[in-house]
């Protein structure tokens, strides 16, 4: 007995040691459910929350956004237009690789501004060559270089998309007029879309982002460019909360050549229609199926 | 009437079994709190990596998957290849094998929970996972192969938890187990074993964006290999219990498990082959990530020595295990089994998940190698799976051997357990 009694002693002791440990082990975890609210832990699927429940999500991301980096900002959730299906072209003959689209995405879209993040790449072409094996988004001299052309890529917004296809949790999707949206509060990170988009178009948030509040641009949607939690997955969404207001993508507007053309595919007097009707367009990695929105052509 | 007495006696026995597990040498002890060690270090490492980010890992948007994926890929693989052995037991009735199918399965309970902790610690928002959860969040099934994955791992996990408690409370019972309480699950488990496997296969195979993945031949790769880890991790786990418990396990099981490994390390080795040939021949993308893989690709170099030593391994395990020392010297058939799991660790973990990705989509040349927070994450959750694959074993074996009954339960007599175990 008396052994007995020692044994679970010894055994209470080596719990309770166990337990204080672990708990000293997890202490970095106090400063996580900080930021983590009850409201935001239970908040709902996009597609399930009423118009007035959003009302009041944007609302707190607002303050949360005051809060955290001291700017205030608007945040809207500017739904589809009826009739309205986007489209976006590229001329290639054009383009002279100056990479001003990537600046103003990395500005208009909140990015992160140690990484220098950016939806768009922009890879410096072969002449004669259409494989990327042979392109390079690293070049750092004067644009354009002799013999080469470049190829901006961004999110094709794919009518057979695999990165919605994969989402297990479809925190992922494709809207009405055909942008592919996150929702960043449903979005649990897997980053299985991510492995498979075939364009590199997405990216994952490895940290929190940092943007000075100066820097920060307040017209903020819910779907797009509002400043994105740590550890979610993000694209490219044509500028939704410019382009479902009547606006032009913050890369068209800044491209300084016209090398970019967006616009209502089912409208038949939209410049996106005439070059799809009157240039000899191409979608990138036709073979994989994924019907992509975004076109490129050349001139000559 | 019974079924309500099951339900108190049941709760009564796992509880026994908790008390009992927390019993032992200070053998025992020693290997249990380096193991707690080595978890607490990793727990904190993921504290950590939840506050500051996954930018503490070595992945980037280029390769969004590394180490984790990898061990995931492969623990996997072992819950697979572990219930290998219930094969010959229930298909072929074995009866020498019948005893240590048990083994096999607490092998495949523990390797299943490595497997989804190290998808927990790969997640961005791990207290969102109730986003999974059918009804409640939003299941994306059965479009996306994850959920697939989520609801095979799951399954296989609760399968093998009711055939491993069944089989041992009957025993605790003192009874006879009845067949159809737990034999249509055996064979169940058997053909789920393939299933996790390849649905994890199909998460990678499915992506047209990936050539290296994007190849039929992954799956029954997958299925290959699950069948030399797992035999090759039970002879190693059989001869330690053997050691430490005295109880008798026959040499049968153990010669069983070399000849299907003779089989599978051969058709591992085929099929890598094949895949190189393919990659090789025809040139173009599809040679990029194996270039890479193998030899280094403009200039990039990291997954070289990784692979050759998996080469390497996978060869030597093979040469050995054809070897007719191999039948002869145990010493021959466990440095075989180490190289053996140790060659498919890095096959189809770092060099399968790895080369996906590099080069990316957009052919750009972005390495990876895991960082220390990584491996100590990694670490963390091998320990985790050790400690709950030693908790397991040691629970069972001595209600299989029936040192643990019914009667001595409610005798309460600790000392006199004590005195058995000393005996054994
Ligand atoms: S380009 Fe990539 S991210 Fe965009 S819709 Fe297609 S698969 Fe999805
Ligand atoms: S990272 Fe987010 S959006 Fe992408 S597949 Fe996972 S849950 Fe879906």
């Amino acid at each position: 007995m008396n052994d007995f009694t020692r044994r679970t002693a010894l055994k209470g002791a080596g719990a309770t040691l166990g337990a204080a440990a672990f708990a000293h082990a997890m202490a970095p975890l106090t400063e996580w459910t900080k930021d983590l609210s009850l409201d935001e832990f239970l908040q709902r699927h996009y597609k399930e929350l009423t118009p007035e429940e959003m009302q009041v999500i944007l609302r707190r991301l607002e303050e949360e956004t005051k809060r955290e980096y001291g700017r205030d900002v608007t945040i809207q959730d500017l739904p589809p237009q009826e009739g309205v299906s986007f489209g976006y072209a590229l001329n290639l003959s054009v383009c002279i690789g100056c990479r001003k689209c990537a600046e103003a995405c990395h500005q208009e879209n909140n990015h992160d501004r140690r990484s220098g993040n950016s939806y768009i790449r922009v890879l410096e072409m072969e002449q004669g060559s259409l494989d990327l094996e042979r392109g390079n988004a690293d070049y750092d001299h004067a644009v354009p270089a002799p013999g080469k052309y470049y190829l901006p890529v961004q999110c094709h917004q794919c009518d057979n998309a695999p990165c919605v296809k994969v989402c297990p949790v479809q925190a992922t999707w494709k809207e009405q007029d055909g942008v592919v949206v996150v929702d960043y509060n449903w979005c649990i990170g897997c980053r299985y879309c991510e492995a498979a988009c075939p364009y590199h178009a997405r990216r994952f948030n490895w940290t929190k982002p940092e943007v000075p509040a100066e820097e920060i641009n307040p017209d903020q949607g819910y779907l797009s460019n509002r400043i994105r939690p740590q550890g979610v997955v993000e694209k490219c969404t044509f500028c939704l909360h410019r382009t479902r207001a009547g606006r032009l993508p913050a890369c068209l507007e800044a491209c300084p050549t016209g090398a970019r053309v967006f616009g209502n595919l089912l409208d038949p007097k939209s410049p996106i229609r005439w070059v799809l009707e009157n240039k000899r367009v191409f979608v990138l990695k036709e073979e994989l199926g994924t019907r992509p929105r975004f076109f490129y052509f050349f001139d000559k | 009437m019974a079924a309500t007495r099951h339900v108190l006696d049941y709760p009564r026995f796992l509880g026994r079994l908790l008390w009992m597990s927390t019993d032992g040498s200070w053998r025992f002890y020693t290997w249990m709190t380096v193991l707690t060690a080595i978890c607490l270090v990793g727990a904190n490492a993921w504290a950590r990596q939840l506050v500051e980010g996954m930018a503490l890992t070595g992945m980037s948007d280029h390769v969004s998957w590394g180490l984790y994926v990898a061990n995931f890929t492969f623990g996997v693989g072992l819950a697979a290849g572990a219930v290998m052995m219930v094969i010959p037991a229930y298909l072929y009735h074995d009866h020498e094998m019948h005893d240590v199918t048990l083994v096999g399965e607490l092998l495949a309970v523990a390797a299943i929970a490595l497997s989804l902790l190290f998808i927990v610690v790969d997640m961005g928002h791990p207290e969102r996972a109730w986003h999974l959860i059918p009804g409640v969040g939003r299941f994306n099934w059965p479009v996306s192969m994850l959920t697939w994955d989520v609801v095979v791992l799951n399954g296989y996990l609760l399968l093998n938890l009711h055939i491993c408690g069944y089989l041992l409370y009957m025993r605790f019972l003192g009874r006879k187990p009845r067949k159809r309480w737990y034999l249509p699950f055996v064979f169940l488990s058997i053909f789920w074993a393939v299933s996790i496997h390849s649905v994890t296969a199909f998460l990678y195979s499915g992506l047209g964006g990936r050539p290296f993945w994007n190849s039929a031949l992954l799956a029954p790769r997958f299925i290959a290999s699950a069948f030399i880890t797992g035999p090759a991790f039970v002879i190693l786990l059989l001869q330690v219990i053997r050691r430490f418990t005295g109880l008798p396990i026959g040499e049968g099981p153990q010669r069983t498990l070399t000849s299907v490994m003779r089989v599978t390390v051969l058709l591992n080795l085929f099929m890598l082959g094949s895949e190189v040939f393919t990659a090789f021949y025809t040139g173009g993308a599809h040679a990029g990530p194996v270039r890479y893989l193998f030899f280094g690709l403009h200039g990039h170099h990291a997954l070289v020595p990784w692979i050759w030593t998996a080469v390497a391994c996978n060869v030597a395990s093979a040469v050995l295990l054809h070897l007719p020392a191999s039948r002869r010297r145990v010493t021959v058939l466990n440095v075989a089994c180490v190289l053996a799991f140790v060659g498919v660790w890095i096959e189809k973990g770092m060099g399968l998940i790895i080369p996906g990705f590099v080069p990316s989509t957009l052919h750009e040349m972005v390495e990876y190698v895991p960082t220390v927070t990584e491996w100590k994450i990694t670490a963390g959750i091998w320990a985790f799976g050790l400690m709950l694959l030693t908790v397991a074993v040691k629970v069972a074996l001595p209600v299989l051997s029936g040192q643990l009954a019914a009667q001595a339960a409610q005798a309460e007599n600790p000392s006199q357990e004590e005195e058995q175990r000393a005996a054994a």
